[in-house]
């Protein structure tokens, strides 16, 4: 079970991804998800693209944004179950689950940001 | 916890009404409440695609054209649809907590609501701005 003093540090994480995810995400999921597969906007190229991620502070953005948006989903999400469910019994489960779901994320997003040409 | 418990004579027994699982369905306000805290489901799934991207864009051009064709996938346009909405919940919500969550006082007054949305608002858009600037120029 988590520990009381846990508490402060999973909240700011949470905190910390929702502002990241309210400020950047409705934008980048408007263009990627729907503006460029539906034709409406041209993507930019894939060099392009490749020159803007792989550039230092865009594997910063794209590692922060990433990380802080899954331990945001963690927090937010552990409570929704614990709300919306009433399963107070799989407490533990989820909190390993969500904050270890989180922390996998995190892992991948920092590998595959570091090592991409 | 495993102690034997202490009983008083005509000690109240602690009366706690059943909750329905479904309480959040009887009300606008909670289910309002409900779908705000569903929004942290689309903030990771669009955590994973975009990890999903990044790793196909590390796969060379041919990979990454494989990607751009498998979100053209109907089903990912209605789930993209789905998320931008949710994600639009998310954002508005969060900007109009952000004065609940920090009462600023200055000079013993609290500053008014609005002056701690608006900058929100402002980061957001400057922000949009900026990323559909660098993705959209040629």
């Amino acid at each position: 079970m988590a520990k009381r003093s846990n508490e402060p540090v999973l909240w700011a994480l949470f905190s910390a991804g929702g502002v990241v995810a309210a400020l950047l995400i409705p934008i980048l999921l408007f263009l990627y998800g729907l503006a460029f597969p539906l034709g409406w906007l041209e993507p930019p190229a894939y060099h392009r693209t490749l020159a803007l991620v792989s550039h230092p502070l865009g594997r910063l953005v794209l590692f922060v944004l990433c990380s802080l948006s899954l331990f945001h989903w963690a927090h937010r999400f552990r409570y929704t179950l614990y709300d919306g469910l009433q399963i107070k019994h799989l407490n533990e489960v989820i909190f390993f689950l969500c904050y270890g779901g989180a922390a996998a994320g995190t892992a991948l997003a920092g590998y595959m940001l570091w090592t991409i040409p | 916890m495993n102690e034997a418990p202490v009983y008083t004579k005509y000690h109240p027994r602690w009366y706690r009404a059943r909750v329905s699982t479904y309480w959040w369905s009887r009300r606008w306000a909670y289910l309002k409440f409900i779908l705000r805290e569903l929004s942290s489901i689309f903030v990771a799934y669009f955590a994973i695609l975009t990890l999903l991207q990044v790793r196909a864009l590390g796969g060379g051009p041919e990979a990454y054209a494989r990607f751009q064709a498998w979100m053209k996938a109907p089903i990912l346009i209605a789930l993209n649809a789905l998320s931008l909405f949710f994600v639009l919940v998310h954002a508005l919500t969060w900007f109009h907590l952000a004065p609940k969550a920090m009462a600023v006082r200055m000079r013993g007054r609290r500053v008014p609501d609005f002056l701690i949305v608006l900058p929100n608002y402002i980061a957001w858009l400057a922000a949009s701005a900026i990323l559909a600037w660098l993705l959209l120029r040629r």
